[in-house]
């Protein structure tokens, strides 16, 4: 009666589906197709989908049949097979007939089984796809675009959404097209035996169905209220874990207690009233059967009475009307479903349509030689999107094998320089020119292998040293890593490691210092061995001696190649060949350490608060 | 954490046992509510099979008489139909309560273990938090509640299904107890078949769950960090390393599809090879004269109701194995042993600062501490697996007094801090503040007299006030008081609405060093007559950190304060500078003191100079200017001159 995985209690309990956060975030696209389009560019992005799909859907009809062979069977023994001419049941008749249903639901069962299996290799295969695609194409995007919406919420889009559509396809997709096959199958045979019960079975559960896309409508409503006060409730909890000992300080257990048991309790509330809802239509179907029961018993009687049905074909009716229950009490559940379907496939179609605005010029792009590089900035300006100009008409030029210093106070452009001198961002206005070629005309492949940055927070991934190392050049052998250390002066540092190349850093690295995570990134920076190296010194107050070990690695790093660095510290300002010093978008100074430091501007002044504070 | 009592030597029994007695747990808490949702699945189990008897009945009776006779009457149509909408009726009131309790006694329990969870959570000694993943407890306090209390909605249907079940039983035998044969046979090998298939589809499920949980990890570490891979050009790996993840997922989805797809027409169609068997051995019973067509037909019926009710059982046994686990990890957690004694005195009354002494403490971690990714992470602790041990220290400060905890990454000087708010309590070795030993304080009287400020800021999901207060009746004045102190009122002032901004994961986030700052403004606005600064201003610029450290001094505060600096500025505004090395106290004094007379207190805080000489040595002489940084004579670093110096740096950062 029921078809696969169909657990209506279960589904109802509260388990509210999941579903990737709603933040669209500024700087993504939103699809804003409709329902039917949606699905359409779906199906398109993911071709397995569609493959073979005719055949899945003959499988689905076959198994769908099978649906009606007993009340047929029941139908064929009371007509004919209950009373022969001698008034004796016929069981020649019976057998033959059992015999002819058995088979065919076997043949049912296994259109069923190949069915099932084609459905869940076409859809896994489809998701894959999907997955893959939406996957890639966050990784296309600018920082600038990756940065404006959560990080969490892109996970869904190649995590939860996708989950969203597989659990549709194989749960909420299937019953769909098996209920509409039970329905069609069922009124088809029900109007063979008397149209006008067929329309009056119609006529009753027809308010069901259309009180069932209503009801779905509250419904998600109500679920949307469960995950909002479950995350409330899941946020105070954490605050228990995560704050444990400012709680303990500050002495707030009970205020904390409280606010937990407030979203706890918000949260259940949410829950019984979503489940409420969800549980109603049970019932309803119920007593609609038995109204639809009720009416068909009296009309077929009255019917047949004027030879209009036979007693086997309503009494096969009464069993028909069995299918059309199970439809009825999970159409809610089958709306809702398929509603965060499309949202989620809508989501994912989201990014997909978001255009990377920072292009790879890909085969057409330029492929530069190696060799210390030459930096130029054409009159540079670059305004963030609805904000005001951060880079104003800079204009500079860095020689080949020049250590640059970048410094100013925060929000004078400093970044914004670097961003721009990456390409994680292009100009508004102008062009940023390496070794004469234009940023923007430099194929990928070419710009990465020949600049590398190496951001504030050395991030690690959770692997061994030497994987995290590796991540620059794959194919560089562990003698080659171990070199790479030593010429950094931080053979002693690997030395102090227990298990040396091999030590696991840890979830981002946090089994790992934050000065240590620095010096995996700069030994992961050698390892690439670019022409321009640009930094972004860390911020956070390391330990004086991993301090000392980050500035050996960095003299040893920038040796000999062109290098940029954001300084925060301006021993580092004292260390480079040259610096540029930032203020209000512009460049304002420019020169040696020495130089500036002796002339009356906003370096001097940064230079002796500096001192002040430092010393 | 995960125990699992699985061990034994029928696991599956061991778990059926275990998972029966989660139920019983259930029950025994929520009797009332389980009452009521097991009579409306009695109600509708009873109706159903009842159902089924109003059919063969009505058949006989009304259906058949009418065809055979082509007439009925007015009463028997009424009767049918009455009859038909009476059962109909008391099915839907049956499973409105069945479906309606046994929700709302799934979401009692939750609720009930969640807080219970949490309040353990507040109970527990920091010590013990110390030992368990962050990860690990958040899922204990979510998806383990959460998965221990699944079965309970499927529950009383399935109690309903076996009274069902029971009834159908008598109802057949009493019809014929040779179709009643039929029965006998064809639904304990339906209930078999979903035995089997749950038992082999749940370990499959599990291992997709897992995989999915590592697509989401693969996501989520690569996404972090976006900006290396982009910077190294690593796309194509990170997706070929994606992609495996999908696949592997999408490998185990077609597995989980194929066993279903198997499994599921066998328990479709299974009771549909028992009608058929009815049928054919039914008209060898009508023939004898045994049965009426009207019983036939009510065995048939009842054969397509008791499909669904067989597979409920399927639903519990398959979540049972996944429930005993989840339960033993709440019951971890709730049964965890740990808690600090208090005492019933008091801070001693006054104003201006306490004094703080601590003799001969002692203090070593336990294995498994997990590091880093909490709000204590100090770097001591970050290195894999290595534990700090505090030995034979003491402390005396005087009120008032500022003293500098300085110290090499390892020395202790965090776990030092724990020890002093009494976080934890030390091995060996008693503190005192004003004389009165902290663990004869009564419970919260720590906490109003003194505050300590970690280095990773935790910051509440809460407004701007309500981070600052705390739920402490404090006014705006004050908060903004406070905000000023730390250097945070610009910034608060700029934010949206001000003090009422939330903030938290879904409000505004905070660099790194507003959160500090914010974190301090929640302790200076208690006016604490302690305050213990653990490297609390890290993340600061240097020069909004001096002149946060001028204004603590400054003001009518008269604070005793202990600060953990690495930043030469910060341990030369200290009277005192304590200087830790492997645990113990190993020199104190003046900055200028110790400078001259401890080796390694030198070694630490000229390390800066040092390489910067270094770097001065190899750059070209005779370049101009100033002379480097590094090379510039130290100092004399007396309270006095220090105090001169910040408010120099107040005039030029104002």
């Amino acid at each position: 009666m029921t078809a696969p995985a169909a657990r209506p209690e279960h589904r109802a309990s509260g388990a509210a589906p999941q579903e990737g956060s709603d933040a669209g975030g500024a700087g993504l696209q939103r699809s804003e197709d409709g329902a039917i389009a949606t699905i359409r560019r779906g199906l398109r992005l993911s071709p397995e989908f569609a493959r073979g799909l005719w055949l899945t859907l003959l499988l689905a009809v076959v198994a769908t049949a099978g649906k009606v062979i007993v009340p047929i069977a029941i139908q064929q023994i009371i007509d004919r097979g209950l009373t022969t001419a001698g008034g004796r049941p016929d069981i020649d008749f019976a057998a033959a007939v059992v015999a002819v249903c058995a088979g065919t639901l076997a043949v049912t069962m296994v259109c069923a089984y190949l069915m099932n299996v084609r459905l869940y290799r076409a859809t896994e295969s489809a998701l894959a796809t999907l997955r893959r695609k939406a996957f890639r194409h966050v990784h296309d995007l600018s920082v600038l675009t990756q940065n404006s919406e959560r990080k969490g919420a892109l996970v869904a889009r190649v995590t939860a959404d996708v989950d969203q559509i597989s659990t549709f396809m194989q749960w909420g997709g299937l019953q769909l097209i098996v209920s509409v096959g039970q329905l069609l199958v069922a009124t088809v045979l029900m109007a063979v035996y008397s149209w006008e019960l067929t329309l009056l079975v119609w006529v009753c559960f027809l308010p069901l169905l259309i009180g069932a896309r209503w009801l779905q409508k509250r419904l998600s409503r109500a679920y949307l209220a469960v995950r909002e006060r479950t995350g409330d409730m899941l946020g105070a909890i954490g605050e228990t874990v995560m704050g444990a000992s400012v709680i303990r300080a500050h002495s707030t257990e009970e205020r904390t207690a409280q606010r937990v048991d407030t979203t706890v309790l918000a949260t259940r509330t949410a829950q019984v009233k979503a489940q409420r809802l969800s549980m109603a239509v049970s019932p309803f179907a119920e007593m609609i059967a038995a109204v639809g029961n009720a009416a068909v018993v009296i009309a077929g009687v009255l019917l047949g009475i004027g030879g209009g049905i036979t007693a086997g074909e309503l009494v096969a009716f009464l069993f028909l009307m069995t299918l059309f229950v199970a439809p009825m009490m999970m159409a809610t559940e089958i709306f809702n479903e398929a509603q965060n379907a499309i949202a989620g496939w809508r989501r994912v179609l989201g990014i997909l349509d978001t255009v990377p605005d920072i292009a790879d010029p890909g085969e057409a792009g330029v492929e530069l030689p190696r060799g210390a590089v030459r930096v130029r900035f054409e009159d540079v300006s670059y305004a963030y999107p609805g904000g005001p100009t951060v880079l104003d008409a800079v204009d500079e030029e860095i020689a080949p094998g020049t250590r640059v210093a970048v410094v100013g106070e925060t929000g004078s452009g400093k970044t914004t320089f670097v961003k721009l001198l990456t390409r994680l961002m292009d100009p508004v206005e102008g062009r940023v020119l390496i070794d004469g070629t234009d940023l923007r005309d430099v194929a990928f492949s070419s710009l990465r292998a020949r600049m590398v940055m190496v951001p504030q927070e050395g991030f690690l991934f959770d692997s061994s040293l030497a994987a995290n190392i590796r991540f620059a050049r794959p194919e560089a052998t562990d003698a080659e890593l171990e070199a790479a250390i030593e010429e950094l002066g931080l053979a002693d540092w690997l030395g102090g490691l227990a298990h040396g190349l091999d030590t696991p850093v840890g979830q981002r690295g946090e089994s790992l210092s934050a000065g240590e995570r620095q010096l995996v990134a700069l030994v992961r920076a050698y390892v690439a061995d670019p022409d321009l190296l640009v930094l972004d010194e860390a911020t956070s107050a390391v330990d004086p001696h991993t301090e000392v070990r980050i500035q050996r690695a960095l003299d040893r790093l920038t040796h000999g190649r062109t290098s940029v660095a954001i300084a925060h510290r301006l021993s580092t300002a004292e260390a480079a060949d040259e610096v540029l010093v930032f203020d209000g978008g512009r460049i304002v100074q420019r020169g040696t350490h020495g130089e500036l430091a002796s002339r009356p501007g906003v370096y001097a002044d940064l230079y002796a608060s500096w001192v002040r504070s430092s010393a | 954490m995960p125990h699992d009592s699985t061990s034994s030597r029928r696991p599956g029994q061991a778990v059926f046992r275990r998972g029966m007695y989660v139920l019983w747990v259930a029950i025994r808490t929520e009797p009332l509510v389980f009452l009521v949702a097991v009579a409306g699945a009695g109600l509708h189990a009873a109706f159903s099979v009842g159902s089924a008897s109003v059919m063969g009945g009505i058949t006989d009776r009304v259906v058949l008489p009418a065809f055979e006779h082509g007439s009925t009457t007015a009463a028997a149509l009424l009767a049918a139909g009455g009859l038909l909408l009476g059962v109909g009726l008391a099915k839907a009131v049956g499973l409105a309560f069945r479906r309606l309790f046994a929700g709302l006694m799934q979401f009692r329990m939750q609720a009930r273990f969640r807080r219970s969870v949490a309040r353990t959570y507040l109970r527990l000694p920091l010590s013990w938090h110390h030992r368990h993943a962050t990860g690990q407890l958040l899922s204990n306090a979510n998806a383990d509640v959460e998965e221990s209390w699944r079965p309970l909605a499927p529950l009383p249907m399935v109690i309903g299904s076996i009274a069902m079940l029971a009834i159908a039983a008598a109802a057949m035998v009493i019809t014929d107890p040779v179709l009643a044969l039929i029965g006998f046979v064809v639904f304990p090998v339906l209930a078999l078949a979903n035995v089997v298939f749950q038992r082999r589809v749940s370990p499959v499920a599990t291992r997709a769950q897992a995989l999915r949980a590592h697509v989401s990890e693969v996501a989520h570490e690569s996404f972090d960090g976006a900006l290396v891979v982009k910077s190294l050009g690593r796309e194509d790996t990170e997706t070929e390393r994606f992609t495996e993840a999908a696949h592997r997922l999408r490998d185990a989805q077609i597995h989980v599809g194929r066993m279903r797809a198997v499994f599921d027409p066998v328990m479709e169609n299974l009771p549909n090879f028992g009608i058929l068997a009815v049928l054919l051995v039914g008209m060898w019973r009508l023939s004898t004269g045994a049965i009426t067509p009207g019983d036939l037909v009510q065995v048939a019926y009842l054969f397509t109701l008791l499909t669904l009710p067989i597979r409920s059982f399927g639903w519990i046994l398959g979540d049972l194995p996944r429930t005993v686990v989840a339960w033993n990890r709440v019951q971890a957690v709730l049964t965890a042993q740990g808690t600090m004694p208090y005492g019933d005195r008091r801070v001693p009354e006054g104003r201006g600062g306490l004094r703080l002494t601590a003799e001969g403490i002692g203090f070593s971690y336990e294995d498994g501490y997990t590091g880093g990714g909490r709000d204590l992470s100090d770097t001591e602790h970050t290195a894999a697996g290595h534990s700090t041990v505090l030995h034979d220290v003491g402390l005396d400060i005087a009120p008032g007094r500022t003293v500098a905890l300085v110290g090499p990454t390892g020395a202790g000087k965090s776990t030092l801090t724990t020890v002093l708010m009494r976080l934890v309590d030390p091995d060996t070795g008693t503190v005192r503040l004003d004389g009165v030993d902290v663990r004869e304080l009564a419970k919260g009287e720590i906490a109003r007299a003194a505050a300590l400020v970690p280095q990773s800021a935790f910051v509440f999901e809460d407004t701007v006030r309500g981070n600052i207060t705390l739920g402490a009746g404090i006014d705006d004045a004050e908060v903004w008081a406070a905000l000023r102190l730390a250097c945070a009122d610009s910034f608060v002032a700029a934010l949206p609405e001000g003090l009422d901004t939330p903030l938290g994961e879904r409000g505004t986030s905070l660099s790194g060093g507003q959160r500090q700052r914010l974190a301090l403004a929640r302790a200076v606005v208690r006016k604490p007559r302690l305050l213990i600064l653990d490297d609390a201003t890290s993340a600061v610029d240097p020069q909004v950190e001096a002149q946060i450290l001028a204004g603590l001094r400054e003001t009518d505060l008269a604070a005793t304060v202990i600060v953990v600096a690495y930043r030469r500025a910060t341990i030369e505004l200290a009277d005192e500078v304590v200087y830790l090395e492997r645990g113990t106290v190993s020199d104190r004094g003046t900055h200028a003191e110790l400078l001259e007379r401890s080796p390694g207190y030198q070694r630490l805080v000229t390390a800066y100079e040092r390489a910067a000489a270094e770097r001065a040595a190899r750059l070209e002489p005779g370049e101009g200017g100033p002379e480097p940084h590094g090379l510039r004579p130290s100092r004399p670093a007396a309270a006095g001159g220090a105090a001169q110096d910040t408010d120099q740096t107040r005039e030029t950062v104002r």
